[in-house]
């Protein structure tokens, strides 16, 4: 058996950091990118010129930097605003801001704006047509997109999501960087600790393979159920 | 030059962060990401190409490994690889008394293994598509002309797949520019490193981070840039007729 030296729960918990950072910032990614598609696809150009500028500064920087931006920036930010409600209204409070949450935050703000992109394109992609009949059975605006434009966006949109959280999934071993202990943090110490390298970073390149492949068929399996009607699927 | 540096050196004489000292950080470090970035770029490339056609081999011997290499450098992180290699290198029986310690002492080169691993995993992916797609009727015709299949490659599947995988291209070098923040991590001096550098200093992580995150934005401008320019020279045949 592989001697872990002791690191085998540590690791465990690392691994579930991991998987909780990833489901997290996903649901915010997606949360955020239909609010940035629907901007974006917005007549107010107020809102459109925002979303743009939004999915563009994200995607021309690193996360790497963003994440620091963000993480060591944000603790400052967060600091002058209470230092300011301290002086202006005598409210004295602190806020800490915690790893797992700038974490979540970040990755979340950064794949909102792929994920923006991804259902742009999937929204653009459903038919007019789908969208006039629902709104001439009198459907209100939320109904539309709860029973037509959302299912068969999501048709369209389910690839480049599962793309998305490919890469996603990849981006959470960043926040080893910025302190959080997840599973590559973890087996960084360990190697550091043990010398022994090989052992601990293949356990984790294995457990990221194994989170990648159980996904990849969760993903198909959706798009066969997003898939029904429209026959066999391209 | 004399007179830039006078005109720079007064344009900063108030500001205490971004002086000629800390700028030349970020100078060096724009050197070493851009060489990190193109180097691993290039050998990736090199490597992608008869990757990318043994991938496509009816012999499973040539098939396999390189199907398992692609999915395990795409299925795990980028840092996870870099560590692997960086503090794995050490680790290689009698290493540290052959010639090559002298380079892969440095983090530079363990850095650019990594990344090139990395980027020519994806980079093989890419073209694999790409070849894949070659119209059928292309095929037939060169068979029928009586061309080898080296010569086919050569002339017909290559050219045509290299132009069908550059929009995909473009993306895994943006892709690559943002992937190589990481090298950081190992210590590596890059724009990251320097802004890294300028935050412990100073305190500054506004400043710091926001001014490279500025270099960063115009550099992907820049390849965006060069890639609209050579998809419009290479892919004209593909432009709608009525624009």
């Amino acid at each position: 058996m592989i001697d872990l030296h002791g690191y085998g729960p540590r690791l465990a918990e690392g691994a579930l950091v991991t998987v909780e950072l990833a489901v997290l910032s996903l649901i915010l990614a997606i949360v955020l990118g239909l609010a940035t598609a629907s901007a974006k696809m917005s007549r107010n150009w107020v809102l459109h010129r925002l979303g743009t500028l939004y999915t563009t500064l994200i995607r021309g920087v690193p996360d790497l930097v963003l994440m620091m931006l963000l993480f060591f920036g944000g603790q400052i930010g967060i600091n002058m605003f209470t230092d300011w409600l301290y002086t202006q209204f005598d409210v004295d409070i602190f806020i800490n801001i915690n790893e797992f949450v700038a974490g979540v935050a970040t990755i979340g703000l950064i794949f909102g704006a792929y994920m923006g992109e991804t259902f742009r394109g999937a929204f653009l992609a459903v038919d007019n047509g789908q969208i006039e009949a629902g709104r001439a059975y009198g459907m209100s605006h939320w109904l539309v997109f709860r029973r037509i434009r959302f299912p068969q966006m999501m048709r369209h949109a389910l690839p480049g999501l599962s793309n998305n959280w490919m890469v996603l999934l990849k981006t959470t071993a960043l926040v080893s960087v910025i302190g959080l202990s997840d599973m590559v943090r973890v087996a960084a110490e360990a190697s550091k600790a043990t010398r022994e390298p090989f052992t601990f970073m293949i356990i984790v390149a294995a457990v990221y393979l194994l989170i990648a492949s159980v996904s990849e068929w969760g993903f198909a399996r959706l798009q066969k159920r997003y898939d029904i009607g429209y026959g066999e699927a391209d | 030059m004399e007179s830039l540096m006078n005109w720079l050196q007064a344009q900063l004489a108030d500001n205490s962060i971004f002086t000629l000292q800390t700028l030349s950080y970020y100078g060096e470090g724009l050197v070493t990401t851009v060489q990190l970035v193109f180097l691993s770029l290039i050998i990736g490339l090199v490597l992608a190409v008869p990757l990318a056609i043994g991938r496509g081999s009816k012999h499973a011997w040539i098939r396999l490994p390189i199907f398992f290499y692609c999915y395990v450098f795409r299925g795990t992180p980028l840092l996870v690889q870099l560590y692997l290699i960086y503090y794995g290198v050490v680790f290689v029986e009698g290493i540290q008394d052959t010639w090559l310690w002298v380079i892969l002492e440095k983090p530079f080169v363990p850095a650019l293994i990594a990344f090139t691993l990395n980027t020519g995993a994806y980079t093989t992916e890419i073209f694999r598509g790409a070849i894949k797609s070659t119209p059928k009727g292309e095929i037939e015709a060169a068979r029928a002309y009586g061309m080898s299949r080296a010569l086919m490659l050569r002339r017909i599947v290559l050219p045509s797949a290299f132009r069908r995988a550059l929009p995909a291209y473009g993306n895994e070098v943006i892709f690559m520019l943002h992937a190589s923040a990481i090298a950081s991590v190992v210590t590596i001096m890059d724009l990251t490193g320097a802004a890294r550098f300028v935050y412990a200093r100073f305190y500054a992580p506004f400043d710091a981070f926001l001014f490279v995150a500025a270099i960063y934005l115009c550099l992907t401008f820049t390849i965006i840039y060069f890639f609209r320019h050579l998809e419009k020279r290479l892919l004209a045949h593909l432009k709608p007729v009525s624009g």
